[in-house]
């Protein structure tokens, strides 16, 4: 459904820089970098810590731990380590305390991005978040900011602190010996030029690994999913071949991703035992020629060791860099597709208490880059009216209820609430009002996994419990209530599915009465219920409807035969309008229509049982 | 440590002793990559102690003589040089060999079990499945199959260490027996550190991967439910809900972040202790000539060097509850002693067959019976429709039909043989159910619907003109080739139940039972294609028997059987149980008096 996509998410975004992606993601989550300044100079202090042990190293070897010959100065000696000790303690606080920090102020920053981009999504209009994409839509409030939140707080950390240490370490090289710093350096050069091929490759593997365990995770689904079919058509070796052929792809992606990740890892350990033999080689020849010190050249091996625990995390840290700026990205493209259908809010207009009527002011409408859906439709629906409107799928009328209720906005023209003189423009109305004023009934019964009463106060929150028995009494839902076991106590489970399809449109009918308002839109259910259930939910729609003014979209003979009024919709355009008696002779739209519905009600009270077989 | 003695409900010596004891099972299953991983780790372990031995070594014969004597010495220097490199590269082949082997033992592992678990998932009978989520069965052949040999990742360099462990104590007595003393008490102590540190977090972790779900939960089920909550203008309350469980992440992950600050700092600093102590007794130690600055020098790189690894032993540790759940949890199915065998026997002939049920029972509790004492009798080649309320036992009977499950009284017959006495190859050639809810395969739809069973084209057009679903298919990028599911094309429900039907019809059932299979339906689809079934069974086509709620479909039927609470209230024609039953009237007719109802108000 590419084409009811907003322009916005189309057009992939220009693809920006990581270093932009993550300015942004931080400006998004001001938490984060609260403070930052001493965050970093306690950081800075923490990861100091690591290079006292080459000092102290160095100080001892040239106070004489190195010669004995010379005499020791174990005064000296003790002076230094004593002094190491302090600093040690003092970085190790430095570093406690920097953590805290970090970890505190991601996860505040993070938590703020991940409920503003949890309220963007609801505050995007139905033609943004359609079905297709809700999915991914969860994924960006929840995987995409762990993603994030997990690499800010290990990776991430590992990568400043390591830049850090490896700082330091340079400054305390370069201050020993600038010669035998860039003896080091160079012999490192080579592992960090590669470091990209290897991110690469590693990011190609683990995007295999990750195909092959979506296509694992189906394939395993279906002896568990499908079961009744594997079963009642005996297809049990063909489901096993699958499954077998799924585990070991998977199984071979993964050798070949750990294959990349060790060499890489390893790799390190190697440069690491080059550098060691430069550093010996060349400090021993420089200490000879050049009066470079033993303790030096020593202190030279130990700080080499600080280099190679970074080099060897280097490539994992990029392939998580990468997708944690991925997952940055997605976040930001989400926070920066427009609101389309924007809320006035307090400032808008309000609609006037009481009935309400509708008017649509020559209202055409157009996915982005789409073919026009809706074009010119002019009509006014008086108050407490009762429309339904009719039409094959794809003629629009869905369209006109989505924007009665302002679910999308037209893209000329405009759609009115109001009677008499007082009309307003629902793009002035503040959402806020115009909820309480009308009501969208879907066509399936979405309940959230809680229990009745909970499920019922979506429709009016400060309801008691009291108020919540009444209005199932006044749609005349008494029995079935009754016959629930634990009453508005009972959990009607994950999507409501403990009820059944039936109950749950029960539920969402009671729910609307307790909204209470002046105008309803509703949207029949197309899927068969029991008959029973179905006889108490035509019962109680007649109470609820009763009063107020109701736009239906018509699956059904009746609801169009019932009505005050039909809006025959086709192609796009309001072809008749009229109530059922005058358009069922007309010979237009709605007469094919209508003959098609009664030849198959028909079938069940006219036909002979069995006619059609004997 | 509460939360990870829950974890196995046990205290924690015998989580850690079933633990050990479930090592032991896969180290059993890949004896031989198992050794060869663990002999890579013991060779990184020893020239990890060998990398500092090479360092003392060059300290005492390359780098003091040179100072010493003002002049390089050459030969020990080369020495010296390769030296590094070698062990250098040793290390490495080490490092490779046991991060690829044991991945691979790791990998196999899993890929084992998933075989095992889902081996089981197809002998295990319907009654089984319908008793257990679908989502706890999922993860027991993902989640908790990993999780049983993740441990497997860390265990390698685990037990590399121990090694290295002994060595390097070994080669500290050798350079000197007081300094190793510092050892003795640093390398414990970063052992237990590790420990503690392990079990403090495993709980906290824990609790926040528990949150992550809670968040996912919510923001699935209000993304789901967007239209009502826009349509209600619930958008600050459903905020209000998800900034509620998202700050208790954020708690949970803040605790876990407030543990690592306190231990990481120290686990980093304790070898640095170490070393600075080990300089402080050097000192003595060289001026009373009882040791040589080399060993000084080698023991303190020691510290540096070790002291990363030596956290490989925490990781073990902190899996091993994981393991244990994880094993349980899968061993819960594969020790499960469910059977349900199939007979021997044929279903001889070609064509329709009859279908018969002598005092059939069925209950899911025990004392509430969902089908009782139910005796039906269908024609070869007739149609059978079964209507009652929900919960009558309507789609009880269809899988007891077409055994998914077995009754618990009474016996279904085919033919007059009882289906449990057919073989079950035989039975799904001759007997086809299209359930309620529809299943596709992540596969064409030619797959999906010939199940790779030897039928050619025509043969599969031909049943999709039958169920209506031709031309959509017609339509789709590639036709037969299209891929459907996740990554494929996606259909609507209706058209979804129809590529379930031509499944059903395409291997030309002798009995086709219809479990409410086109609610889904527009109902002049849905009244075509039961008329063109109704011709095939007239011509020699399938026994029908149809679950409906459509008077429509009904009204195809011979036969109409009516059940309520779980027994036949009444039988015979449509136009018969009209006549002679008010509850039929009530049930069948109830919509459309709803309708009349509103016409008299």
């Amino acid at each position: 459904m590419s084409d009811t996509r907003t322009a916005a998410s189309t057009q992939p975004a220009r693809r920006e820089g990581s270093l932009r992606i993550i300015r942004r993601g931080l400006a998004l989550s001001p938490a984060i970098t609260q403070g930052w300044r001493h965050t970093v100079l306690l950081a800075l202090l923490g990861t100091a810590g690591s290079s006292l042990v080459p000092i102290v190293v160095q100080r001892s070897v040239d106070s004489g731990l190195g010669d004995t010959q010379g005499g020791v100065e174990s005064g000296r000696i003790v002076l230094v380590v004593t002094l190491a000790a302090v600093l040690l303690l003092i970085s190790g606080v430095a570093s406690w305390a920097a953590k805290v920090r970090i970890f505190t102020g991601t996860e505040r920053g993070l938590t703020q991005l991940r409920v503003r981009a949890f309220r963007h999504v609801h505050d995007l209009s139905m033609l943004t978040q359609n079905t297709q994409r809700r999915g991914s839509l969860v994924s960006r409030v929840t995987s995409d900011i762990d993603q994030i939140s997990l690499f800010l707080q290990s990776t991430g950390m590992i990568l400043v602190l390591s830049i850090g240490q490896m700082l330091v370490a340079v400054v305390v090289m370069a201050v020993l010996s600038w010669e035998l710093t860039l003896v080091v350096l160079a012999v490192f050069v080579p592992l960090v030029l590669s470091l990209k091929f290897f991110a690469e490759r590693m990011s190609v593997a683990y995007d295999r690994v990750r195909q092959t365990v979506a296509d694992l995770l189906t394939t395993i689904a279906e002896p568990v999913v499908g079961a009744s079919v594997v079963r009642s058509y005996a297809i049990e070796a063909r489901t096993q071949q699958r499954i077998d052929d799924a585990i070991q792809t998977n199984y071979r992606s993964n050798v070949k991703a750990q294959t990349i990740v060790s060499i890489t890892f390893a790799s390190a350990i190697l440069i690491g035992g080059l550098a060691n033999a430069a550093a010996l080689g060349v400090g021993v020849w420089l200490g000879v020629v050049g009066g470079l010190s033993m303790g030096t050249v020593i202190a030279f091996i130990f700080l080499i060791t600080l280099f190679v625990g970074p080099a060897q995390m280097a490539t994992q840290v990029i392939t998580e860099a990468q997708n944690a700026v991925a997952s940055w990205r997605r976040v930001i493209e989400l926070l920066e597709t427009p609101a389309d259908v924007v809320d006035p809010g307090p400032a808008g207009t309000s609609l006037p208490t009481g009935d309400l009527g509708a008017r649509f002011a020559h209202v055409r409408f157009a996915y982005p880059d789409g073919p026009t859906v809706l074009d010119d439709v002019d009509v006014t629906i008086a108050p407490r009216q009762r429309i339904a409107i009719v039409g094959e799928t794809g003629s629009g009328k869905t369209t006109f209820a989505k924007l009665l209720t302002r679910l999308m906005d037209p893209a000329q023209g405009t759609v009115s609430l109001g009677r008499d003189d007082e009309w307003a423009d629902i793009a002035q109305v503040s959402f806020a009002d115009l909820r309480r004023h009308v009501v969208m009934v879907p066509q399936e019964g979405f309940l959230f996994d809680s229990t009745l009463a909970e499920n019922l106060r979506y429709g009016r929150r400060s309801a008691t419990d009291a108020e919540l028995v009444a209005a199932i009494g006044d749609l005349g839902l008494s029995d079935w209530f009754e016959a629930l076991p634990r009453g508005l106590q009972t959990r009607v489970g994950q999507r409501g599915e403990s009820l059944s399809a039936g109950e749950r449109q029960l539920v969402a009918l009671v729910r609307s009465a307790l909204a209470d308002p002046a105008f309803l839109v509703l949207d029949e259910a197309t899927s068969a219920v029991d008959p029973q259930t179905e006889l108490r939910a035509t019962r109680a729609l007649e109470v609820l409807l009763d009063g107020r003014t109701s736009v239906t979209i018509a699956h059904r003979l009746s609801t169009a035969e019932n009505a005050d009024r039909v809006l025959v919709f086709d192609a796009g355009r309001l072809v008749e309008d009229g109530s059922h008696a005058d358009l069922v002779g007309a010979g237009g739209v709605y007469q094919r229509l209508h003959a098609s519905w009664v030849a198959q009600a028909s079938l069940g009270l006219d036909a002979p049982a069995g006619t059609l077989t004997s | 440590m509460t939360a990870l003695d829950n974890l196995g409900g046990t205290d924690t010596t015998d989580l850690t002793r079933r633990g050990l004891r479930v090592l032991g099972v896969g180290i059993g299953r890949q004896k031989a990559l198992f050794s060869l991983s663990i002999a890579f780790s013991v060779l990184f372990g020893a020239t990890t102690v060998a990398d500092a031995w090479v360092l003392g070594w060059a300290t005492d014969h390359v780098i003091r003589p040179s100072f010493a004597d003002g002049d390089v010495a050459t030969g020990a220097l080369v020495a010296g040089a390769l030296l590094f490199v070698s062990v250098a590269l040793l290390r490495m082949i080490g490092v490779v060999g046991r991060r690829l082997v044991g991945g691979i033992v790791y990998y196999r592992l899993v890929a084992g079990d998933r075989r095992r678990v889902t081996r089981k998932y197809l002998q295990l009978p319907m009654s089984w499945h319908q008793s257990h989520p679908t989502g706890q069965l999922l993860s027991n052949a993902n989640a908790d199959v990993e999780a049983i040999w993740m441990v497997f990742m860390p265990l390698p360099m685990a037990i590399g260490v121990i090694a290295m462990l002994v060595v390097a104590v070994v080669t500290m007595l050798v350079a000197d027996p007081v300094l190793t003393l510092v050892g003795l008490v640093v390398f414990p102590l970063l052992f237990v550190l590790n420990v503690v540190y392990q079990r403090r977090q495993g709980p906290r972790m824990a609790q926040a991967q528990s949150l992550r779900g809670d968040v996912s939960a919510v923001a699935h089920e209000s993304f789901d439910g967007a239209l009502v909550v826009k349509s209600l203008g619930r958008e600050d309350e459903e905020t209000a809900r998800f900034a509620g469980v998202s700050e208790q992440l954020r708690d949970a992950n803040v605790a876990v972040g407030r543990v690592r600050a306190v231990f990481e700092p120290i686990l980093e600093a304790l070898p640095s202790i170490g070393v600075l102590l080990v300089v402080l007794l050097g000192i003595g130690r060289i001026e009373s000539g009882a040791t040589e600055p080399g060993d000084v020098v080698q023991i303190a790189y020691l510290f540096t060097i070790v002291a990363m690894p030596v956290r490989a032993i925490g990781w073990v540790l902190a899996e091993l509850p994981r393991t244990v759940v994880g094993w349980d949890r899968v061993r819960g199915v594969l020790d499960d002693p469910t059977r349900f065998p199939y007979g021997p026997a044929d279903l001889p002939g070609s064509g329709p067959v009859g279908l018969r049920t002598e005092k059939l029972g069925f209950a899911y509790e025990p004392g509430e019976p969902v089908l009782a004492d139910l005796d039906l009798e269908v024609q070869p080649g007739s149609v059978t429709a079964v209507v009652g309320s929900t919960g009558s036992g309507k789609s009880t009977l269809a899988s007891l039909v077409t055994r998914l499950v077995d009754a618990d009284e009474g016996r279904v017959l085919l033919d007059d043989r009882p289906v449990t006495e057919v073989e079950h190859g035989a039975l799904a050639a001759a007997v086809a159910l299209v359930p309620q809810a529809t299943f596709l395969f992540d596969d064409t739809v030619r797959s999906n619907i010939t199940l790779d069973a030897d039928l050619d084209d025509d043969t599969v057009w031909e049943v999709l003109r039958t169920v209506q679903a031709d031309r959509f298919v017609a339509a789709l990028p590639h036709g037969l080739d299209t891929q459907l599911g996740e990554r494929g094309t996606s259909l609507s429900g209706g058209q979804r139940q129809r590529l379930s039907l031509a499944r059903a019809l395409v291997r030309s059932p002798r009995l086709l039972v219809l479990d409410d299979a086109t609610s889904a339906l527009d109902p002049d689809v849905e009244q075509r294609i039961l008329r063109a079934l109704a011709e095939r069974s007239q011509s020699g086509g399938p026994t029908v028997l149809v679950v409906a709620y459509r008077k429509a479909t009904i009204a195809l039927a011979d036969q109409v059987v009516h059940l309520a609470h779980g027994r036949i209230a009444d039988r015979g024609t449509h136009a018969e149980l009209r006549e002679r039953s008010a509850a039929y009237r009530d049930l069948v007719d109830a919509y459309d008096q709803a309708r009349q109802e509103v016409d008299h108000e």
